[in-house]
């Protein structure tokens, strides 16, 4: 009985990778390899002021004294970082104006991930900015956020358009220094988001940006920064899907966030990266680092994700709670297939006191991944008071995959109450054979069960995100039972 | 002849349970199948059903003129059989409303029919819930989900009513049920009674006789089906028990 459902478990993990295709751009490339004559190179392109080519090149300095880190549970092969390309840009034809300007081969890779600009601007109230290989090439809806004062653009745009915010904000919550890929991305960043709703102003849309990854060799570098002034509110979605490839790609971003008091950021991630074929080879490298600060009392920032792709995820976006009666979200899904591998969580840092923290971890298995969860819960002195609650489960496929749970948990008054729950369950034949019997096939069933086993991280999402990453689950668990 | 079974042998990791069944079905009839403990009735329902961990190692079962045994499960299901657990098993997470829809537009989709809009769906729903005597909020919770033993029973037959099989086959769904719920059940299950579909019942108790009459009564015992009579067997059994079956196996 056990062999036969894992059978079913292993041919359901065996689909391939739906969104796997190269979209043909004109790219311009920095020289291969990293040296101080790179960010040079990376700064001048983007025409940067000379503070933001200081941090760069600080960043960089700082970097080659690190390590790379090998404390997750992790099993990544040596990466050359001498054989990166750092910069490439898709050649703008001419300024663009409308969607008919945009570039066609462009439009038509939006239209395979079934996520067309067109449709997205008729999606209601969702302004798209697109990343494609570091460089934004369209932002929607930004003049009617203007009205409010609502900035959202690329990253280049704001350095140039608003060097004062950026210097300001840039750093202050993940500092260059703050580990390996953190410094790296802070030395060669390409482009990103930046985000900023000033006091008092609740967003009216939600702000959505979806990234890709099209230049072969080319590791990015996105970094985001969101910054709500006292009051504020916002939610913001970042999806993303990456054409098939061979070698593996590194991405090493970074995402800070300011919550000022009173303000609320949600921050929402689907994403859905190359993860290398069956035999594990190829797929992405996702190195990321996200991390929010409440600063101010009263402040609440949430990170909802969903993870289906990457060939290796290294992920904890975290919260400072800083300000007094500050709280801190993590919702999570990650799913790990085939040979993917998944280090993933969160860090709560309790420092204000009355805080409060939410840890939902859903993580799952197929073929023959590993998924683990790794968080961190750390109550100072000071929070008294505090709280935490972590719920951490997780859901095997088969029993060729891992599944691990590392919670560390530090509490350093005597006030305060943290709480950890945790499971492990696999979908069980009679799970199966129920829903079969009802005329649901074995695939729509693992759909059906996986996105109830994650339904209290998917509520967490944004609408129309939310059906997105349920359409994801679903599919990126196809094959891998039957 | 809806359903046609015919010296079925079937095994479990080697070991025999069914050793050559014979059963005849026909539209519009009711089968009662009672016996003694382990001795293969819910077995029988899962060969018929489908599942896979039983192996079927001689025998046909021909279901409306098709080879039932070359049918996967859900095209089985499809096709209008549908069995009520013993033992219904719990989906954490998955409402019965969204299971129900994903279920009834699949078999829509076998059919060629276009998916139920969700106000059909819901309208449906409610239709059947009221025939079940299903209160509302039931059906917004997890499929089994911390369900009592009676309300798990009456949501199989809640989605029995839904999916409208042509073979219903339920395991003890009267097993649990309080005098009530019983008679909840058991109208459901003749209100749903047509000429063009057929029910069999594996129950160990007359009482559920009584509501719902069978024209025939099977006693399954050691994997075979040893006697079968109209409905005066179920209350003869009541009374004498199965030893007078067991000495005459001897
Ligand atoms: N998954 C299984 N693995 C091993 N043996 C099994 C399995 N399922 C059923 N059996 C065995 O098959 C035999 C018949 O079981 P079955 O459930 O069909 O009996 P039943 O007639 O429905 O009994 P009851 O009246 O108690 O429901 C029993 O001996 C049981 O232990
Ligand atoms: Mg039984």
């Amino acid at each position: 009985m056990e062999s036969d459902s894992n059978n079913i478990l292993h041919e359901v993990t065996k689909q391939e990778y739906k969104y796997g295709f190269v979209t043909d751009i004109d790219t311009e490339f920095a020289p291969r390899g990293l040296t101080e004559d790179t960010i040079r190179f990376i700064s001048a392109k983007k025409n940067e002021p000379e503070f933001m080519l200081e941090f760069r090149l600080k960043a960089f300095r700082h970097w080659l004294t690190m390590k790379q880190p090998d404390w997750a549970h992790l099993t990544i092969e040596p990466i050359d970082f001498q054989d990166i390309i750092y910069y490439a840009a898709p050649k703008k034809k001419k300024e663009l104006s409308g969607l008919d300007q945009v570039d066609p081969e462009l439009l038509a890779t939006f239209n395979k991930l079934g996520i067309s600009l067109e449709e997205q601007k008729k999606l209601a109230g969702v302004a798209v900015d697109a990343v494609i290989d570091s460089v934004s090439v369209k932002t929607t809806f930004s003049e009617t956020l203007s009205k409010y004062g609502i900035i959202f653009c690329s990253f280049s745009e704001a350095v140039q358009k608003h060097p004062d915010l950026v210097k300001q904000y840039m750093g202050s919550v993940v500092p260059y220094s703050d580990n390996f890929f953190a410094a790296l991305n802070s030395a060669v960043f390409s482009d990103g988001s930046f985000c900023f709703i000033p006091k008092g102003v609740r967003c009216p849309v939600d702000l959505s940006t979806y990234f890709r990854i099209n230049a072969a060799n080319t590791g990015q570098f996105e970094r985001t920064l969101i910054v709500a002034e006292e009051g504020a509110y916002v939610s913001y979605m970042e999806g993303c899907t990456a054409p098939q490839r061979d070698e593996n790609q590194l991405h090493a971003a970074i995402v800070e966030i300011v919550a000022l008091k009173d303000a609320e950021v949600k921050y929402s991630t689907v994403q859905n990266w190359y993860p290398g074929d069956k035999e594990g080879k190829g797929g992405i490298y996702n190195f990321v680092t996200k991390r929010g600060i409440c600063k101010g009392s009263n402040a609440k920032i949430s990170w909802t994700q969903v993870e289906t792709g990457s060939a290796i995820t290294w992920k904890y976006p975290s919260c400072i709670l800083l300000g007094d009666n500050s709280i801190g979200e993590f919702y999570s899904v990650a799913v790990t297939n085939n040979h993917q591998q998944a280090d993933t969580g969160t860090k709560m840092q309790h420092l204000g006191k009355n805080t409060r923290s939410t840890i939902i971890s859903k993580g799952i298995s197929a073929g023959k991944s590993n998924n683990s969860y790794r968080g961190l819960v750390r109550i100072a002195k000071n929070a008294v008071n505090s709280r935490n609650y972590s719920q951490c489960d997780s859901l095997l496929l088969g029993s060729a995959c891992g599944a691990h749970t590392f919670p560390y948990i530090q509490v350093e008054n005597k006030s305060s109450i943290v709480e950890h729950e945790a499971t492990t369950s696999k979908i069980s034949e009679d799970q199966l054979f129920y829903c079969q019997q009802r005329g649901i096939d074995m695939e729509s069933a693992i759909g059906l069960i996986v996105n109830g086993y994650a339904k209290e991280v998917l509520r967490q999402l944004p609408m129309e995100f939310a059906v997105e990453a349920q359409k994801l689950l679903s599919i990126s668990l196809e094959g891998s039972v039957g | 002849m809806l359903l046609s079974i015919n010296d079925l042998h079937a095994s479990i990791a080697d070991k025999e349970i069914l050793k050559g069944v014979h059963l005849e079905v026909n539209k519009g009839e009711v089968h009662a199948i009672m016996g003694p403990n382990g001795t293969g009735k819910s077995t029988l329902a899962s060969v018929i059903a489908g599942r896979e961990v039983f192996e079927v190692t001689h025998g046909e079962i021909t279901y409306q003129g098709k080879n039932l045994l070359k049918m996967a499960v859900e095209e089985r299901a499809r096709e209008g059989i549908f069995l009520g657990f013993q033992y219904p098993v719990e989906i954490p997470g998955v409402s019965i409303t969204n299971f129900m829809r994903t279920a009834v537009n699949e078999i829509r989709k076998y059919k060629g029919l276009d998916p139920l809009s969700g106000i059909d769906f819901m309208r449906l729903m409610e239709e059947k819930k009221k025939l079940v005597e299903i209160t509302s909020n039931l059906t917004n919770r997890s499929v089994n989900e911390g369900f009592s033993g009676g309300e798990k029973k009456k949501n199989e037959i809640f989605q029995m009513a839904m999916l409208e099989p042509t073979l219903a086959i339920l395991d003890e769904t009267d097993s649990g049920l309080d005098i009530d719920a019983l008679r909840i059940v058991a109208n459901g299950v003749n209100k749903l009674r047509r000429p063009d579909n057929a029910f069999v019942v594996i129950t160990h108790y007359q009482r559920l006789l009584d509501y719902i009459v069978p024209d025939f009564v099977h006693v399954l015992f050691e994997g075979r089906i040893v006697k079968s009579g109209g409905k005066e067997l179920a209350l003869e059994l009541e009374e004498k028990g199965y030893d007078w079956i067991k000495k005459a196996q001897e």
